[in-house]
């Protein structure tokens, strides 16, 4: 068994407001922003705001800095100037442990950390029970017996599974999924687009980056477009999608990688 | 001829085996007979120099001191090893300065403190060089492996970090997997001594006389002390390189490789 010996800390983060609570204010708000990366500038963005909706998509070119504007909200990444917000508070200020635990990330590449599943539940929260690794696992759609197989046995799919169930144990606000399903197959990548959609009419916000133009018409309400390091165009998705500024329009045609 | 004392004879007739290897190589296409024969002339050249200077700081009359400032420019030299070996994590050198003087201090205190050997310069010196010289590649092997287990397992640590694990939290399973390697070696030495190999001092020791139980009595010494400053100086250097890849809030911060 891994040997987790930290114990929950209290969260001194704000807590976000309930999706439908769209006067409150944005999710997150990024202000002359830049990060550079190696003297080079990978973002770069004036103002930009996630509103209070269930669920956004932020697309792009490959490379264009989708991700980079992603971890700027869980703080895996720094900006190298300016400012992001979450519910209005400076995240520069704020205790990034906790932050994290309210918004939780799942990864491009599914995850199996050491030791056997329930040992990967417990590193999201340690003082589990026997009976909340088999409620998390059934949550996610996973056998209720699995958590003494070894994480490393999972297939991809039910390893993302195992992640974002991983993740929901910290009782997230808002979760952030990096290309999630795009090393998925078909099936696998419809499974945790459903739970996402169980997360988000319970309240929970989610911010996908995807370059899936039909994955962002399915899961978002909103679309951000990020094209060679800028915020291009934002708004509802069918306003993105039917009313593009000439540099989405050359990225929905397919005209940027 | 006393067996302490070979001449520069013996170090001649001592080359007869490295002759042969070069010839080896040559025959079979190794390429290997310029590498031997530098590494042969460069230890040659490198000891009787040291030797030389050793005696001005061995010599009768000479002040203490002299034995304290050669310890001091071998942790300085030590530590730009282990610097130059790492170039890509900020900061080494200095780490690497205060984990080896930490260690030879200590083993020093031991050593002199306890009584294990007479304090002079003709224990002070050997001493140091005979720690440093196991600590410093024990603590190169840390401080690389250090990076390259973090490097390569980025994707966990970010997911540990993601759930809320502070940034020394989310790398001590990789930094422990680098610590082991980098101990191991010594602490294989250490199981097998005696069986496999006769270790060094104790060999010197039989060879210039001494009686077997002394000798193997001041290896024992020795080797606590070597396996016992090599644990400390590449766990001081492991943990500090993990700390120089994470920010004071908790993100990793990967250097471009060297």
């Amino acid at each position: 068994m891994l040997d987790v010996r930290r114990r929950h800390r209290p969260v001194s983060v704000p807590v976000a407001p309930p999706a439908h609570d769209v006067d409150s204010p944005e999710l997150f708000a990024f202000d002359d922003v830049v990060v550079e990366r190696g003297g080079r500038r990978v973002l770069v963005i004036d103002h930009a705001a996630i509103p209070h909706v269930r669920s956004t998509a932020i697309i792009g070119p490959s490379g264009s800095g989708k991700s980079t504007l992603l971890r700027l909200c869980n703080r895996l990444e720094a900006p190298t100037s300016g400012t992001v917000r979450y519910v209005g508070e400076d995240l520069a200020r704020m205790d990034p442990v906790a932050l994290r635990r309210r918004v939780a990330m799942v990864f491009q590449q599914p995850v199996a950390l050491d030791g056997t599943v329930a040992d990967n539940l417990r590193q999201g929260a340690p003082a589990i029970t026997a009976w909340d690794v088999e409620a998390a696992l059934v949550r996610v759609g996973l056998p209720a017996d699995l958590g003494d197989r070894p994480a490393d046995d999972l297939s991809g799919g039910e390893r993302q599974r195992l992640g974002l169930a991983r993740s929901l144990l910290t009782d997230p606000a808002v979760v952030l999924l990096d290309e999630a399903t795009s090393a998925l197959d078909p099936t696998n990548a419809a499974r945790i687009e459903q739970l996402v959609a169980g997360l988000t009419d319970r309240d929970v916000h989610a911010i996908w980056v995807t370059h899936d133009l039909d994955q962002l018409r399915r899961v978002a309400d909103r679309g951000i477009v990020v094209v060679a390091g800028r915020v291009v165009q934002h708004g509802p998705v069918a306003q993105v999608l039917d009313a593009p500024i000439p540099a989405v329009r050359a990225f929905l045609d397919g005209e940027l990688p | 001829m006393s067996t302490s004392s070979i001449g520069f004879g013996g170090v001649a007739a001592s080359l007869v085996l490295v002759a042969a290897a070069v010839a080896l190589c040559r025959r079979d296409r190794l390429g290997l007979e310029r590498s031997i024969a530098w590494a042969t002339c460069r230890a040659f050249v490198q000891l009787v120099a040291i030797g030389g200077a050793l005696g001005l700081v061995l010599a009768d009359g000479a002040p203490p001191v002299l034995s304290w400032l050669w310890v001091a420019a071998m942790v300085v030299v030590g530590a730009a090893t282990v610097a130059g070996r790492a170039r890509e994590v900020p900061g080494l050198f200095v780490l690497a300065a205060v984990a080896l003087g930490t260690a030879v201090a200590a083993s020093l205190l031991v050593i002199f403190g306890l009584g294990i050997f007479p304090l002079g310069p003709r224990t002070i010196v050997p001493a140091a060089g005979m720690l440093l010289g196991n600590a410093i590649a024990a603590t190169v092997l840390a401080a690389r492996r250090t990076v390259a287990e973090i490097r390569e397992h980025r994707a966990q640590i970010e997911v540990r970090l993601s759930l809320g694990q502070t940034g020394p939290e989310s790398v001590r399973p990789h930094v422990g997997e680098a610590l082991r390697t980098a101990i191991g070696p010594q602490v294989e030495q250490t199981k097998i001594v005696g069986i496999i190999a006769l270790p060094g001092t104790m060999t010197g020791l039989l060879l210039a006389g001494v009686d077997p139980l002394d000798a193997v009595l001041l290896q024992t010494a020795v080797m606590f002390l070597i396996l016992g400053s090599v644990a400390i100086t590449s766990v001081v250097v492991g943990r500090g390189v993990a700390r120089r890849l994470l920010t004071a809030d908790h993100r990793l911060v990967l250097p471009a490789p060297a």
